[in-house]
């Protein structure tokens, strides 16, 4: 991030004289914290005095006043903690570093006593964009001992707050941002971000390709695992106080939040979920707590097969809590043991496939969308493979088809859907699938972009996988699990051998309403569709 | 029931007079008056009368006392009939058999009222449970003391249990606790049907018409429901329904933010729910010391699962039907413009309680509610509606609306025993208590800082203000309790203690060193030589009255008798402390 922004903002040149800066600084660092210390001898004697005067704890609302350093908007903040910028101006710094366009401050967490370690924030006098006029109160701080009004020893515009009413923060920490000018207020907040990034935790690295194909999104269930846009309508955004709290303090837009909650409202898990976060151990604490509703208690000892069993952990592993998604994905998974299915296998010849891929590769058209494009026109001609059981008595069948591709996203496992596959084109296909996927990544994706499928589609042979077996998702009929695609010794019927490309697919599906032979003779349309491939570009 | 959400404590100004000197020659003076006006009573007060009731049991007709004279010739039934047997009628019930009096009580629904029933008694179970709960899932508040809990979880039913365990056993005790004493407990609803005349029945059944020399209308109040709100009982609610904690709702919102509210908001938060706060004005916890309610909602409001709308009403509360969820609209208090809808799991309507007084018969005595509250003067008399005095006729508790609350309507009902047996009693209402039992709890007497202000701007005098933290008490710190403040309102010039109002761990059992010091008059300069236990949370408060700065340079211009009063108090301490120098010395 640093770096980023010290690329964005100085030359080439300058960023090379700017490493010599910081052992410049820290010498002057250390001149100015002598200085610093003789203004606070003079500024606060009479206070400590006071506080000795009052040696019972009365409460008394003292005025302090904190310093507050300049820093440049470069990568320098951390190294300076405490220079007013007119002092690195004036003393020995040489003239280059005027390139420091902005003189942005920090507000500090006072040390209001000598014991104080940290201070909580009870209230901001001022909110974001005020202006400010030296020697006015801007906060409210408690020690250990009292309350006391911190007021501001700069004049300026209070552009960001960093540690918000009720949260502590250690003694020297930035708690605020002051910009100088309202230009300086978007680069101020860009920095108070920064701050508070930790919240915001990077995206982990994409893990492993997931065990088998598995999607976590039937339609309720799901708590969105990414931060998608709110649903379109006139609905108005309704989430709990809870959420609302947290979604303040991690800096979450609440209205980029889809609920998951009772009639769609924003859970505090959504907000979680949209923070990256992992849902907070109270709430774990407070899952015990549901009882009157039974379905909980009585899952809960299915899911979590006799804890006490369970061998100890061995020393030195460490225990890591699901992220939202992927509870999601585990709670699905157990919920999908209680759909009889059953599997049947397809050898597929792809010459006729990879060729045309070679040929459409040019024009954006992946692999995805060709076996999405090829799994379509199959379905649809046996409707019932596109069909779904959702009660247990009835055929439900789906009047789109709608192919939801299950990827690999940061650690989780996400099935966008490519609606109305039959009916769209290739190339509108591949485009539309390059948005999704696009969208995934930005955890973007719309409820209805990946909990609207119909037949999921898994593809791991770029891994060089040959065969596998998928677990069929809640709420459809059938998952499609394909292999590589390798070159294979095959004899034809005049016993004439030959080199053909062959790929395995393996279709995972719900016995209740899907045979065998319904299933069979869908691969085998599915087959030939591949194997005569130029009619998927019709 | 804790449960007003304004005090009606300008009505009570009058007392207050007498209460700022309530030094025995006053008191005197009004004994005089008493005595001319109530002179038979003296003889009531025989002590013969405990044993009557003792013997003569249960028969009708008896007369009130042997040995009156002077007396008019007609006799009643009882000395003393309570209709309503809640806190207040208990009470008044109690201090009447005390003082030799044949009492009856009349209750036509369950003994204990409101409070015990419906009201503080459940909710402190209630609240028991939450503050518990509070402390297991405080992950921090654990470590700090070095404990380590596996995650807390509570089994609903169990905890309504508790409460209704309680209720049940508390109802028993003052069942038992009265008829041990020979009151008598008539079953049915009272009705007034003429001076000293009570005609109580249940329905269905003939009535019964009993006669008495005084009779005190206890009938409590029910909870205030607001036109356009429809209460269902299960997803929109008043206290009687949430105190049976028949669910817990993951967001329910709480129509008003006083005692009840905030109550509820400590047990709702504490088992998981998100709480909603719809409050009329425009800040939360409106009774309360502003600094109080300010730091009350630092520490109960901001960092608990709880969000609140402020200066606006609930217009319209839907329960939840049809697969809908409870749906509130909201309306600006000032320019009555719709401003916003909520959706949420259940409502609590907490915004306050209205007088029990229908069917009481008051018309036949020529007496016109206010709002249903029974006009009452600073002794409980009942006002008729023509101005004048009903004689023997009495109203206490929440029925007159004067201080909503249970051991104020229990006081009022002993001062009104008193009045009745002889002793000329006003009760300073200033000196009633008054705690809401969040965790930690708030607690005050008295008044508040504005209102100090307010009267000391009349009265033209100096208030001063006093405060310590429970920061720097060791018993807090040895709780890791130490949030809190207690704050003092005073008289520099004279020492009196005008209000007093804490809020911290257990400041409910904190405020009665302050309370019993207005009550008896007790001025800053004797209390603050008070011996406070160490450790003790009391120390709060003997802090408190040790920070505070009384100059006695002023008392040059008070009359020449309270000189020489507080002189003589002023060497009393000077000896005092003389002595504990020796002590300590030796």
């Amino acid at each position: 991030m640093q770096t980023q922004f010290g690329s964005a903002v100085f030359p080439r040149l300058l960023r090379r004289s700017l490493s010599y800066i910081p052992s410049i600084l820290y010498s002057l660092h250390s001149l100015l914290n002598l200085f610093h210390f003789f203004r606070f001898l003079s500024n606060s004697s009479p206070q400590s005095q006071k506080h000795k005067e009052m040696a019972s704890p009365f409460l008394s609302n003292t005025i302090i006043s904190f310093s507050s350093s300049l820093s440049s908007s470069s990568s320098l903040p951390r190294l300076a903690p405490s220079i007013p910028f007119s002092a690195i101006r004036s003393k020995s710094t040489p003239r280059r570093i005027l390139t420091v366009r902005s003189k942005i401050r920090e507000i500090f967490m006072p040390a209001l006593s000598s014991t104080m370690t940290e201070g909580k924030i009870v209230s901001w006098v001022k909110s974001e964009g005020d202006v400010l006029s030296k020697g006015e109160s801007v906060v409210v701080v408690e020690s250990d001992k009292a309350d006391m009004d911190v007021e501001t020893f700069y004049d300026g515009i209070l552009a960001a707050i960093v540690v918000g009413e009720g949260e502590t923060a250690p003694v020297g920490a930035a708690i605020g941002i002051l910009a100088e000018t309202e230009d300086e207020i978007a680069e101020a907040k860009a920095k108070a971000a920064s701050k508070s990034g930790a919240s915001t935790p990077s995206a982990p690295p994409p893990a492993p390709t997931p065990a088998a194909a598995s999607t976590p999104a039937p339609p309720k269930s799901t708590p969105a695992p990414a931060a998608p846009t709110v649903a379109e309508g006139p609905r108005k955004t309704v989430a709990t106080p809870y959420a609302k709290k947290l979604a303040k303090q991690h800096k979450v837009d609440i209205e980029s939040v889809v609920g998951t909650g009772p009639y769609g409202r924003i859970t505090p898990e959504d907000i979680e979920a949209a923070a990256g976060l992992s849902p907070s151990k109270k709430n774990v604490g407070l899952a015990v707590v549901v009882e009157t509703k039974p379905a909980a208690p009585a899952k809960a000892p299915a899911a979590s097969a006799a804890p006490s069993s369970l061998p100890p952990p061995v020393p030195g592993s460490t225990v890591v809590p699901f992220t939202t998604m992927q509870s999601a994905v585990s709670k699905n998974m157990v919920e999908s043991l209680s759909v009889p299915t059953f599997r049947v296998g397809y050898p597929v010849t792809t010459d006729a496939l990879d060729a045309l891929y070679e040929k459409v590769k040019p024009k954006g058209v992946t692999m995805t969308a060709l076996l999405a494009k090829a799994a379509a026109m199959a379905l649809a001609q046996h409707p019932v493979v596109n069909s779904s059981c959702k009660d247990g008595k009835s055929f439900t069948y789906n009047s789109n088809i709608n192919i939801a591709v299950a990827v690999a996203i940061n650690g989780g496992l996400i099935t966008p859907v490519l609606q109305d596959a039959d009916k769209l084109d290739l190339y509108l296909l591949s485009q539309k699938w390059k948005e999704l996927v696009e969208k995934a990544r930005a955890k973007q994706l719309q409820p209805q972009e990946y909990n609207s499928g119909t037949f999921t589609l898994s593809n791991l042979g770029m891994f060089g996988v040959d065969r596998f077996d998928a677990i069929l998702p809640p709420g459809q009929g059938a998952i499609m699990a394909v292999g590589a695609s390798k070159p294979t010794v095959v004899a034809d019927a005049d016993g004439f051998f030959s080199v053909k490309n062959k790929m395995l697919v393996n279709v995972t599906a719900d016995h209740r309403i899907i045979y065998g032979a319904d299933l069979a003779a869908f691969l085998q349309t599915f087959s030939k569709i591949v194997e005569n491939a130029e009619s998927l570009t019709l | 029931m804790h449960s007003t959400l304004s005090f009606s404590r300008a009505t009570t100004v009058p007392t207050t007079n007498y209460a700022f000197h309530s030094q025995s020659p006053i008191n005197l003076r009004f004994c005089g008056l008493r005595r001319e006006a109530f002179g038979i009573s003296i003889l009531t007060r025989s002590s013969s009368g405990r044993v009557r009731l003792s013997t003569r049991g249960r028969s009708k007709r008896i007369s009130a006392s042997t040995g009156n004279n002077g007396t008019p010739p007609k006799s009643f039934d009882y000395d003393l009939i309570i209709i309503g047997a809640g806190v207040g009628g208990h009470g008044a019930a109690l201090h009447a058999v005390e003082k030799g009096l044949k009492t009856a009580i009349i209750e036509g629904d369950v003994v204990g009222g409101t409070c015990v029933n419906r009201g503080c008694v459940p909710s402190k179970a209630l609240l028991a449970v939450s503050g518990r709960m509070r402390e297991l899932q405080s992950e921090h508040h654990m470590k700090a003391l070095g404990l380590q809990v596996s995650a807390a979880g509570y089994d609903r039913q169990g905890v309504a249990g508790h409460a209704n365990n309680l209720a049940s056993k508390i109802r028993s005790n003052l069942t038992n606790s009265m008829k041990a004493l020979g009151v008598d407990i008539l079953t049915g609803f009272g009705t007034i049907v003429g001076p000293q005349k009570v005609k109580y029945g249940k329905v269905g059944f003939t009535d019964n018409i009993v006669t008495a020399k005084d009779i005190i209308i206890a009938t409590g109040s029910v909870p205030f429901v607001p036109k356009g709100i429809e209460v269902d009982g299960k997803t929109v609610i008043t206290s009687d329904h949430a105190l049976k904690l028949e669910f817990v709702p993951d967001w329910i919102a709480i129509v008003g933010s006083g005692y009840i509210g905030l109550e509820f908001s400590d047990v709702y938060t504490a088992l998981g729910s998100e709480v909603t706060f719809i409050e009329a004005l425009d800040q939360l916890m409106p009774g309360f010391d502003p600094e109080i309610s300010k730091l009350a909602q630092r520490v109960l409001i901001n960092p608990r699962k709880i969000d609140y709308h402020t200066g606006v009403f609930a217009t319209k509360i839907t329960p939840a039907r049809d697969g809908k969820p409870v749906i509130i609209e909201l309306t600006d208090a000032k320019t009555k413009e719709h401003k916003d809808t909520l959706e949420v799991d259940a409502a609590l309507i907490a915004t306050g309680r209205a007088p029990f007084t229908n069917g009481l018969g008051l018309e036949n005595i020529n007496v016109v509610t206010q709002r249903g509250f029974v006009p009452v003067d600073e002794r409980m008399r009942v006002i008729d509606a023509n101005g004048n005095l009903v004689p023997h006729l009495y109203c206490i508790g929440d029925a007159n609306g004067k201080m909503m609350l249970a051991h104020a309507a229990s006081a009022q009902g002993i001062s009104v025993v008193e009045q009745v047996t002889g002793r000329d009693h006003v009760l300073n209402h200033l000196s009633v208590p008054a705690a809401c039992f969040t965790h930690p709890e708030i607690s005050m007497v008295g008044l508040t800082e504005p209102q100090a202000r307010e009267k000391a701007e009349k009265e033209g005098f100096e208030i001063s203000v006093a405060k310590t933290s429970f920061k720097a008490n060791t018993k807090a710190q040895a709780e890791n309790e130490g949030e809190g403040l207690a704050k003092l309102i005073y008289r520099p010039d004279n020492g009196e203690i005008l209000g007093v109002h804490i809020f911290g761990l257990h400041a409910a059992d904190l405020i009665h060193e302050a309370s019993n010091a207005i009550a008896l008059g007790t001025r800053i300069q004797d209390i603050k030589f008070a011996v406070h236990a160490h450790p003790t949370l009391s120390e709060v408060l003997d802090e408190l009255f040790k920070s505070a700065k009384v100059s006695f340079g002023s008392f040059l211009h008070c009359s020449q008798e309270l000189l020489n009063f507080y002189l003589i108090r002023f060497c009393d301490y000077a000896l005092t402390r003389h002595k504990l120098l020796l002590g300590l010395e030796s």
